[in-house]
């Protein structure tokens, strides 16, 4: 039977964002197939794989806790390793998904070319398995947590909502970034470069507190500045998030998401003219 | 929908195809600014398609004809979707299998039977679907317990095989074949040949590309013959073909 979603009109007026939308609905089973397939083959290959996702943010909370608080002697309200720990994880999330995502358009696209495919199942399914390894490196250093602090705050359920705010901003980041990859390769490289400016620029390491008050405005800007503030609130902290904080994460999220949708729908469209 | 007449099964209306040629081929995004800030980009337009008007009715099988490069690919991908056209319109009503690419996105890691489940989701079939395909895939591609082995182990016999399964398992309204495959060995072959013929004569619409002449002729209802992207001539094909090969031989 020849039924409405079985016609193809290159001409049609509905726009290529609702388009996107509805063909990877349709395509949802592709979805869950490429993260198990991406999952799967990673951890067939090497046990490693796992063991390095949780060794290095542990590595760096190890050396950061040296650096800043027995040389440099930042104030924290808590311990200063879950502190930085805390921030990290939520930095390493975003880090790891928006280059995963941008990897995978950037070097998956050859089968763009061969066969139709809505693009944007690339992109979401590499946010997926950004959030399996996450999971894997999560639940140790969670523990690792606890045996510091001793305790886990009751303000943990609201880690679910942090998590949906970070990866919808997330992906909005990593469509963008793979509109842009698909046509400029080195920008996967002069990403690694801003990444690394925008984690000093976050206070993951180092606290709010030491931040000039004139300066703060600046730091507010940074949608980051909120997903990690509000991950500690949940975790370190014990606190829920006040609305001054979580409306902004919202909001950042919310548009975010939108606009790189939007945009990379547009684009997608040219991304089999590319070589 | 519009051209809803119920007999057309592919309609181009005026579509052109340009790809844009960089004169110095620009790959980096620090080069792209630096000559944008010195005005120095420049497009060459290469057109592949130009202005071509094609309806096929369901149920014919059309052969396209014409020398490399003369835009027989194109035409294929703008139908199967993998194109848009840079003007003009694409209209397609079907589901299409583009049997171009067998085993496209097939993971050598993975088992023949985990294969079969990302490639169907790749062809944009449901879960619910691949679970009533399976079987019959499996069966078909002839792989016994292979199925269960990474397909690295399989030799190219096996994995085109299980290619050609997938893609084939269910008639679809449109086939879209790029040189006439040849798959397996001579077994296999006939078998896979049967199938085809079954779907031609279940009134599945067929869009090929061949350098094989006597093919074109004997299977098609109609051939058209492209030449650096404009339709040379179409109809029936055997006029086509002597026009074709009368030129290539003046």
């Amino acid at each position: 039977m020849v039924t409405n979603d079985t016609i193809y009109d290159s001409a049609s007026k509905i726009s290529p964002a609702i388009d996107e939308l509805r063909e990877v609905f349709k395509y949802r089973e592709l979805i869950y197939q490429l993260t198990r397939r991406d999952i799967l083959t990673r951890y067939k290959r090497s046990v490693l794989g796992i063991a390095w996702t949780m060794l290095n943010p542990l590595g760096m909370m190890l050396v950061l806790t040296f650096a800043f608080s027995k040389i440099f002697r930042f104030e924290t309200a808590g311990s200063y390793s879950t502190f930085v720990l805390s921030g990290l994880i939520v930095w390493n999330f975003f880090s790891q998904t928006t280059t995963a995502c941008m990897n995978s358009l950037v070097w998956g696209g050859g089968l763009f070319q061969r066969i139709y495919i809505p693009r944007a199942t690339f992109a979401i399914s590499s946010m997926f398995t950004g959030v399996v390894n996450w999971m894997f490196s999560l639940v140790p250093l969670l523990a690792i947590f606890l045996v510091i602090e001793k305790r886990l705050p009751w303000t943990i359920i609201t880690f679910p909502l942090v998590l949906a705010l970070l990866f919808a901003f997330s992906l909005g980041v990593g469509l963008l970034l793979s509109a842009m990859g698909i046509y400029f390769p080195d920008v996967v490289e002069m990403y690694q470069i801003i990444l690394a400016a925008w984690m000093y620029l976050t206070p993951i390491i180092y606290p709010e507190t030491i931040v000039p008050e004139q300066l703060l405005w600046v730091f507010k800007l940074n949608p980051m500045y909120y997903y990690v503030k509000l991950f500690r609130f949940a975790v370190t902290d014990g606190i829920l998030p006040p609305s001054a904080d979580l409306l902004p994460a919202v909001a950042f999220s919310l548009v975010v998401l939108v606009v790189g949708w939007v945009i990379f729908s547009y684009k997608s469209k040219e991304f089999a003219y590319r070589a | 929908m519009e051209p809803s007449d119920h007999t057309t099964a592919i309609r181009l209306e005026n579509v052109s195809v340009a790809y844009r040629v960089p004169h110095e081929r620009i790959g980096t995004l620090k080069e792209y600014v630096i000559r944008w800030a010195q005005r120095r980009v420049k497009y060459e337009k290469f057109l592949a398609l130009h202005n071509i008007s094609l309806t096929i009715n369901r149920g014919e099988i059309v052969g396209l004809i014409g020398h490399n490069g003369a835009g027989k690919s194109t035409l294929l991908k703008l139908v199967s979707r993998v194109l848009t056209p840079t003007s003009g319109r694409v209209w397609v009503c079907g589901k299409v299998a583009p049997l171009l690419e067998l085993g496209a996105g097939f993971h050598p890691e993975l088992t023949g039977r985990e294969n079969i489940y990302l490639n169907g989701a790749i062809l944009g079939y449901t879960r619910k679907e691949m679970d009533q395909k399976a079987e019959r895939i499996i069966d078909f591609a002839e792989l016994g317990e292979f199925i269960d082995a990474p397909i690295r182990t399989y030799s190219s016999g096996m994995w085109a095989r299980l290619g050609f399964a997938v893609a084939t398992d269910s008639k679809p309204d449109i086939l879209i074949l790029d040189e006439v495959m040849s798959v397996g060995d001579e077994a296999f072959q006939r078998k896979s040949e049967a199938r085809m013929r079954s779907y031609f004569e279940m009134g599945a619409t067929i869009l090929l590309v061949s350098h094989n002449m006597d093919l074109i002729e004997k299977l098609c209802t109609r051939a058209v013959w492209l030449d650096h992207g404009v339709i040379k001539s179409a109809g029936s094909p055997q006029e086509t073909i002597r026009g074709y090969l009368g030129v290539q031989l003046a």
